[in-house]
């Protein structure tokens, strides 16, 4: 019994192992031994991050070439490098992503119901859409924390996912789970050419930025004193701090949620402290940029769209060569916009730090003379972007409108300080009601010149910015609001004086439509100088052809290069077009915002051969931001900005007219900012300064 | 008539997992997600068949003849383990895709005491080789049903506000517990 048992069993075990060893000879299947060794490099996450089911999966796609090396995102450099060494390549640049939360609210967020049921955010929002009332903001129960599979994920007090930027691999897990988007994926190239969209968490003040810069973050930072993380949120958006800081009529301001309750917080001195602490540190802040792609484009004009499109870029990896037809760069900021308004030196470091990123600048190349699209695209560049700005002041019209020391404002404010060093006795009738023509009267003014200005309509009708009227008032120039000149009166072909007449609106309470002329209220003045500054439009006359014809379509109502609005793309597809030479005569930050959007549309056209439509782009104001009451616990006044006397704006030329806050003045500022998410705002900001005295609560006030 | 109620029974009145308790290991281990489970599920079916099939003659022609039917269980696992290598191989060189849904699966059932239970049962119960086969294959979809069923309830546990001393396998196998009660339920609707 015992000797058959034994017998039976190795018999059975002989013809198993027989088979086995037979079948592993016949069956045998040949693999790749990399496929093991590049699997051993792998952490062993299996988190699925790379897109592949498990980490064999992702080995065999790299060694079948499937995947690059980088493929996993639970490992790092090393991991990529290893693996790059097995399969004899080089790692090829990875851009970092990590994930990040857009949401503030946190439990401030009104509730709309309490939920007792599953502790699931997507279990909340498939129930009701959410506990809380705002439908893009999280909802806090922490699924994306219950998914991370790297511990890169804590819920604060406040219910608000915090991300540990060295812990995250950017799995995407969290932002799988999330069922309102208040977790995304992001890196730098994302971060930069991502326009804003209604489904952002956009505080009103986001909302109105042209630029789309994000100010309540940057506030946020200041207010901790990361004065380099708020310039590193600036810079995101808006690559010239210092000029935007001094030249923006700040419309986040008008709009600031804090008007509600008090005034609304000093955007505008905020984001120039941040900007100056930078360059009063005499460092540069070190900024990342992609490697070179390998994508050439080419840039006419370095003003400030030219010089925002370079910058973004060149940081997410391209190639850009700016065309400047004068010697220096610059544009407008660089010897028309005057000193006390933006120093020489403010522009010099500015443009300087775009410079040092790589972008190549080529002056004294006019558009249309030395270069045109055929050869720029012979020449390797696979897109262009027209900045030309808006340098042409339309003619006078009028009679005599011609004669000699009638200048347009452009070349006056170009020749302050050179031909026009000195203009005392002198009289100077400027004409119009832009910016430029208040600058026009504040230089001459500066100079010793008797200044007076002919505005077609009321102050609060003016295009100029009501502060840079005010402060050419304040210099004594006599401003004649609703007038029009009738005729240059003139001397032997030279200017001495003006006719000019009143004007009146049809419903003078109203103000609306435009001002007629009143009858026999004509009057002259002694003139100079007429400086005319009624408009500024761009010159379309160089973007023609040789037999004439025009390279672009125009646009009728700016009279600039039409473009497609979210692309900036011309009616020639490789040639995008952005700044004043779109939009006609505008603000800085409206060009810098261009230059962004079309470093958007060129990036995916160079890259991608088609530019994406954006699916819900904010073009105005989202209307459930606007609150009507709010309910603030401290009230803390408003920053009061030092500014030089008038008598010495007078006798000096070279000072700004503001001066620079000190920094815990800048601190105590953005405590004053309300944080405000969508719908939801901090009731208790500035509780920090609840013990100075000169904060109060709002019912103690 | 009688293959159906033989496939009724084993598939619900004496399901292998929740009525037998046989194979509660995988049960656990592979019942996190219902994709996984079925994956399983699908993974046992075809082995129990196979293993049936080449235990049935084994038992007849070799271990009952020569009167050593002690060994049974000894050399049923060793056919078990053995066809299980020789079915990966097998697969893995003529039909990869097959192996790739099931892959991961085989070598998790080689020492599955499900398979080498409903190898011993058709055994005792004295069942025909075709009866036998019918046994195994409803044995397996009862394992499947099983698996699918607590797949699903896991899944839908993970998002469950269940404390924490609960959460996992503890709060899997009280469920297991639960769903083997209302099995029970079957029980005198058929042999």
């Amino acid at each position: 019994m015992v000797t058959s048992s034994i017998l039976v069993l190795f018999l059975l075990g002989f013809i198993a192992a027989g088979i086995l060893a037979a079948a592993s000879k016949i069956l045998h299947v040949e693999e790749d031994p990399r496929i093991a060794l590049v699997e051993n490099c792998f952490p062993g996450a299996n988190c699925g991050g790379c897109g592949f089911p498990g980490c064999s999966a992702a080995a065999a796609a790299v060694v079948k070439g499937q995947a690059a090396p980088e493929v996993c995102v639970a490992g790092g450099a090393d991991i990529a490098t290893n693996i790059a060494a097995i399969m004899g390549t080089e790692v090829a640049f990875k851009e970092p992503k990590v994930a990040a939360n857009i949401c503030t609210g946190g439990s401030r967020a009104n509730l709309l119901f309490d939920y007792e049921g599953v502790e699931d955010c997507r279990a909340e929002a498939l129930l009701y859409g959410g506990e809380k009332s705002c439908g893009l903001g999280c909802i806090g129960l922490g699924s994306c924390v219950k998914v991370c599979g790297f511990d890169a994920i804590r819920l604060t007090d406040d219910g608000l996912p915090i991300v540990d930027m060295n812990a995250c691999r950017s799995c995407g897990k969290c932002a799988e789970v999330c069922p309102t988007g208040a977790v995304r994926i992001s890196g730098m190239t994302m971060d930069l050419l991502h326009l804003n969209e209604i489904d952002d968490c956009l505080a009103p003040c986001m909302q109105k930025c042209p630029a789309q810069i994000d100010v309540r973050t940057y506030i946020n930072q200041m207010k901790k004193g990361d004065m380099r993380g708020a310039l590193l949120t600036m810079k995101e958006r808006n690559p010239l701090p210092l000029a935007v800081g001094r030249l923006c009529p700040a419309p986040c301001e008008t709009i600031c949620r804090r008007n509600i309750a008090d005034e609304g917080v000093a955007i505008h001195t905020l984001h120039r402290f941040v900007a100056d602490w930078e360059m009063n540190s005499g460092s540069r802040l070190s900024l990342t940029c992609n490697p070179l792609s390998g994508h050439k484009v080419a840039i006419i004009g370095s003003g400030p769209a030219g010089l925002s499109c370079a910058y973004f870029l060149r940081r997410v990896g391209h190639q850009p060569v700016i065309f400047e037809k004068r010697d220096v760069a610059g544009g407008m900021m660089k010897g028309i916009i005057p000193e006390y308004r933006l120093p020489e030196k403010v522009v010099d470091w500015e443009i300087q730090s775009i410079f040092d990123l790589g972008v190549e600048v080529r002056t004294g190349v006019e558009f249309g003379k030395d270069i045109t699209v055929k050869q720029l695209e012979d020449e390797g560049f696979e897109a262009i972007f027209m900045a030309t700005g808006a340098w042409k002041v339309p003619a006078l019209g009028i009679e005599n409108g011609d004669s000699e020391n009638v200048l347009d404002a452009i070349s006056f404010l170009a020749g302050v300080g050179k031909e026009f060093s000195d203009l005392k006795g002198k009289k100077i009738v400027v004409i119009g009601d832009t910016n430029t023509a208040m600058d026009v009267v504040r230089s001459a003014s500066r100079l010793g010149a008797e200044t007076a200005a002919i505005i077609p309509c009321i102050q609060r009708k003016m295009s100029a910015n009501k502060k840079e009227v005010e402060r050419a008032a304040e210099l004594g120039s006599d401003l004649k609001f609703l007038t029009e000149p009738v005729r240059v009166i003139a001397e032997n072909g030279k200017v001495s004086g003006v006719e000019y007449r009143e004007l009146q609106y049809d419903d003078p309470k109203k103000a609306t439509g435009k001002p007629k002329p009143v009858e026999g209220s004509e009057q002259s003045m002694d003139a100079d100088y007429i400086i005319v500054a009624s408009d500024r439009v761009a010159d379309t006359d160089v973007f023609r052809t040789e037999s004439g014809e025009q390279l672009f379509e125009l646009d009728k109502k700016t009279g600039g290069i039409k473009t497609d609005p979210m692309t900036m793309q011309t009616s020639v597809p490789n040639v995008f077009a952005g700044g004043e030479v779109h939009t006609g005569r505008s603000i800085l930050i409206q060009a810098v915002a261009d230059g962004r959007c079309a470093a958007r549309g060129i990036h995916y056209f160079v890259t991608k051969g088609e530019i994406p439509e954006i699916s819900n782009p904010q073009l105005r104001v989202i209307p459930e931001s606007i609150l009507k009451n709010m309910e603030v616990i401290y009230t803390i006044p408003r920053i009061k900005v030092p500014e030089i006397s008038v008598e010495e704006r007078k006798s000096t030329f070279k000072e700004e007219v503001t001066g620079s806050i000190v920094y815990d003045e800048a601190r105590k500022e953005s405590s004053r900012c309300l944080r405000c998410g969508l719908t939801c705002y901090d009731s208790e900001a500035g509780a920090e300064y609840a013990a100075d005295s000169d904060v109060h609560k709002f019912n103690e006030a | 008539m009688e293959y159906f109620l033989l496939f009724i029974s084993a598939t619900f009145i004496n399901n292998i997992v929740l009525v037998q308790y046989l194979g509660a290991c995988p049960f656990m281990g592979t019942s996190k997600s219902t994709d996984v489970a079925i994956g399983m599920g699908s993974a046992v079916i075809f082995v129990i068949l196979m293993a049936t099939a080449f235990t049935w003659p084994l038992q007849h022609y070799v271990l009952d003849p020569y009167g050593i039917g002690y060994l049974q269980t000894i050399v049923f696992i060793l056919v078990i383990a053995s066809l299980v290598q020789f079915v990966e191989m097998f697969l893995k060189k003529a039909i990869p895709p097959l192996y790739k849904s099931l892959g991961l699966f085989l070598p998790l059932i080689t020492t599955n005491c499900a398979v080498l239970g409903v190898a011993i049962m058709v055994q005792r119960s004295e069942y025909s080789f075709v009866k036998s086969l019918v046994f195994a294959f409803s044995s397996g979809v009862g394992f499947l049903v099983a698996l699918v069923i607590i797949s699903s309830i896991r899944e839908r546990l993970d998002i469950a506000p269940v404390p924490s001393v609960f959460r996992g396998v503890p709060i899997a196998l009280i469920m297991a517990g639960i769903m083997s009660l209302a099995f029970f339920a079957f029980k005198g609707m058929a042999a």
